[in-house]
């Protein structure tokens, strides 16, 4: 076939959005999940609960998309992360199990209430560090020979990984506080605030590790930084980082806010995956293959790319429906009581 | 340590996607019953039909969150344990996986929420369209999947370079031989399983004598059903086995147990088939009957075990015996659709309380059903990944030791023997507190009925049988 086109460039864009997408909203209710634990009485955490009950699966469906996006339009990527990181995805997988099946089985279940409100926020907690350990060792990148991985099975374990593992902690944190701050009032609210300060100051601490880490171990990653004069170009990014914190510190505190707490942490998000995405392109399996190496053939990212052009907008509009009907507050009486 | 990790990885593999299709099973069918249900109800104003739809919108909404956590296992086990399989297929495959998301997955997550919080924020046609596309997802995405699934059995509009796959004609690759007959054997067996549960379940509540309007809804609608499925479902499965006699022959005679090619071949009811000797023992055949099912002509030839290479024949005792689970669980769901016509056509089939019972006895027997045709095609497509192309021992991670493998087959183990049984047990639960009886002003209010406990008697679970 003759290239008429290179998809490669589409694709990196739909896929980037999808697991952004998939970070944002299943980052939130995973959030959620873990502030639950901290909920002082039945009463709030059923209305914690309702906050995402009826969102929570179709967030987690970006994650299903993500993993077949990467395999559809980079199948060498998957074939070589996926197998490099086979005990975080197995701990990532069954803490979704358990936290999943937790939102049915919490208020089914009497007897055994206080189990599975504890398999919901700890699922939730040890699913996020996997996935924040899955993203420190694909950073750090993974020993490969021909087209698969080669290292151990326990070579995803670092001092680094274990560091961003700790930080999507937090990251989630923060997010799932500014969606309790964007869905209740009260007790509720005011927790989610105290919680939030604190999930920020400790995100600013591990983005300040990581880019200062990164740069020193990864020389191409501080070439792209520090080299003038990218750095200048490049400038805006900290900056904005430092910005935005700022601005999400004082909406934590100001009890008129309820959307800014969201949208700031929505925004440090932002700024991280970028800072992520500048360092690493154009690698998909960082020192080894970029993402024209690792990309699957024309026909097939073409075939996909058809219906992916016309499903995913119609795929916005109908959850975007879903998340309009269950907009506002909480209500008591909507959702598992 | 010397565990084998194809081995371990392929059971693993069977460990999760056993337990998953059974959810499957059950959801594609009550997706497609509840929209019914608030069909029926939306022309005919009947509130019996809302009654029965909330309660299985109770257990569907259990089955539905235990079958996404389970799903999603699924597409990571292609990467965490079969990277060169993937490596090798992706280009192919690949879309397939990736349209059963995009078109399937999202539009039940969506729509989920909706029919199940959102039956007082929507008007009623909204929360019936909102049926009406979790139905529509479920089977999409068995259409995707089961595409996928018959391309590793029958691949078509491929070809090969460096040992991978590419596509050459996208309508070859999804409506590849076996896709049609499967995808039509597999959503019927779904929608049987469901109906034998409905019908137990209906059946049930009949005998206790507790909403018995709602139980006699359940078993006479399903009754009909069934009447028309089962037999379509035996004509089906015929039309799938001459299928796999065409382009999975060693398949077929691993099913038979068959080891010599011939004409006129006997039908073996009963046998040990002995792998090493290439030989049965104590079978009990009815000679003919082989050619005449298998290819409909007393004189049709059929291809036995030992025209194969040994490395390239299936296993044959688990295919065999699997087989005769799965047709004997047939003729037992015939017996019953059977018996309860004439019960019907006797008008007695509210007062005959063996027959009840027997409807209640049969709920599992779908899935029964389900699992063992799946053994047959799986493991009758071994040695094989993609049949005759891809072994499944060069489809493995490299990276994988037995050891890693151990660990994470038995994480698999322990988190599904404890979480099914929990998720059975509430659904068991609720099918004890059964529908509500009144008018469902409350409890329609919120979609579904408080829950027992929290809501502090509303349905009260204290007064279950």
């Amino acid at each position: 076939m003759t290239q008429v086109l290179d998809f490669v460039p589409i694709w990196t864009l739909i896929l980037g959005m999808a697991v952004f997408f998939y970070v944002l909203l299943d980052g939130f209710d995973l959030g959620v999940g873990m502030l639950f634990g901290f909920a002082p009485d039945t009463a709030s955490r059923n209305t914690i609960m309702n906050s995402i009950a009826p969102i929570w699966d179709g967030n987690e469906t970006w994650l299903v998309f993500g993993g077949l996006g990467l395999l559809a339009a980079f199948p060498l990527a998957f074939a070589i992360i996926i197998p490099a990181t086979y005990f975080p995805i197995l701990a990532m997988l069954l803490a979704l199990v358990f936290r999943g099946v937790a939102f049915e089985f919490r208020f089914r279940d009497g007897e055994r209430k206080t189990f599975w409100d504890h398999a919901f926020s700890y699922g939730s907690g040890i699913a996020t560090f996997a996935q924040g350990v899955v993203l420190g060792s694909f950073i750090q990148g993974y020993e490969v020979t021909g087209r698969a991985f080669s290292g151990s099975s326990f070579s995803f374990l670092t001092p680094f990984s274990i560091l961003t593992g700790i930080a999507l902690l937090f990251g989630y944190g923060l997010l799932g506080a500014g969606w309790l701050i964007l869905k209740t009032e009260g007790d509720i609210q005011s927790a989610a605030r105290r919680h939030g300060r604190v999930c920020l100051v400790a995100v600013l601490v591990a983005i300040a590790i990581v880019s200062i880490w990164t740069p020193l171990t990864n020389l191409a990653v501080a070439d792209r930084w520090f080299a003038w004069p990218k750095t200048l170009l490049l400038a805006p990014v900290p900056i904005a980082t430092a910005a935005v914190a700022i601005v999400t510190w004082r909406a934590l505190g100001n009890s008129q806010a309820q959307v800014m707490p969201f949208a700031g942490a929505i925004l440090l998000f932002v700024l991280s995956y970028s800072g992520i995405a500048i360092s690493l392109y154009p690698m998909i399996v960082p020192h080894h293959f970029t993402l024209w190496e690792a990309a699957s053939s024309d026909r097939t990212q073409a075939f996909l790319l058809v219906g992916t052009l016309v499903l995913i907008p119609v795929i916005l509009m109908y959850s975007s429906w879903s998340y309009w009907v269950f907009r506002g507050k909480v209500r008591a009486d909507i959702g598992y009581h | 340590m010397d565990f084998d990790p194809v081995l371990l990885s392929r059971l693993q593999f069977a460990w999760v996607i056993g337990w998953h299709i059974l959810l499957p099973a059950l959801t594609v069918g009550l997706a497609a019953y509840i929209t019914l249900l608030e069909g029926l109800n939306f022309v005919t104003g009947r509130q019996v039909y809302v009654r029965v739809s909330m309660f299985w919108i109770k257990i569907f909404s259990i089955s539905f969150g235990m079958g996404v956590v389970t799903g999603i296992v699924m597409p990571f086990q292609f990467g965490t344990n079969w990277s060169r399989y993937s490596d090798a297929t992706a280009n192919v495959l690949s879309p397939l996986f990736a349209y059963e998301g995009l078109t399937a997955f999202f539009l039940e997550a969506a729509f989920l929420g909706v029919l199940l919080f959102g039956r007082k924020l929507v008007p009623q046609w909204a929360h019936f369209v909102a049926a009406l596309m979790v139905a529509l997802g479920t089977l999409l995405s068995s259409f995707w999947i089961l595409a996928a699934n018959s391309w590793m059995q029958t691949p078509a509009g491929y070809e090969i370079i460096d040992g991978r796959f590419f596509p050459t004609d996208w309508l070859q690759v999804i409506f590849n031989p076996s896709f049609p007959s499967r995808l039509a054997h597999t959503v019927v067996a779904f929608f049987i399983t469901t109906g034998f549960v409905v019908m137990g379940v209906g059946a049930y509540l009949l005998r206790r004598d507790r909403s018995a309007e709602e139980g006699r809804t359940m078993l006479s609608m399903t009754l009909w059903l069934l009447t028309v499925l089962v037999p379509l479902q035996i004509f089906l499965g015929d039309h799938h086995g001459l299928n796999t006699l065409k382009y999975q022959p060693a398949k077929l005679a691993a099913i038979e147990a068959h080891w010599e090619a011939g004409r006129r071949v006997p039908i073996t009811l009963f046998a040990i088939p002995d792998e090493k000797t290439e030989a049965n023992h104590f079978s009990v055949d009815v000679p003919f009957v082989g050619s005449l099912i298998l290819t409909h002509e007393i004189d049709g030839e059929v291809k036995g075990l030992k025209d194969f290479p040994a490395d390239q024949r299936p296993p044959v005792a688990i295919p065999f015996f699997a087989f005769r689970i799965m047709v004997g669980c047939g003729l037992v769901m015939l017996g019953i659709v059977l018996l309860g016509g004439w019960l019907r056509w006797r008008g007695r089939l509210d007062d005959a309380p063996l027959f009840l019972q027997l409807c209640q006895l049969a709920i599992p027997i779908g899935f029964i059903a389900v699992i063992a045709g799946w053994v047959v095609t799986e493991v009758g497509r071994q040695p094989w990944t993609v049949y005759g192309l891809l072994r499944t021992a060069d489809s493995v991670s490299p990276s994988l030791t037995g050891s890693d493998l151990l660990i994470s087959l038995l994480a698999y183990v322990v988190v599904y023997l404890f979480m099914y049984p929990s998720g059975v047990l509430l659904m068991w639960r609720i099918v004890r507190i059964g529908p509500a009886t009144e008018e469902p002003d409350a409890a329609i209010e919120a979609g579904r009925p408080k829950a027992p406990v929290l809501a502090g008697g509303h349905v009260g679970v204290g007064d279950g049988a």
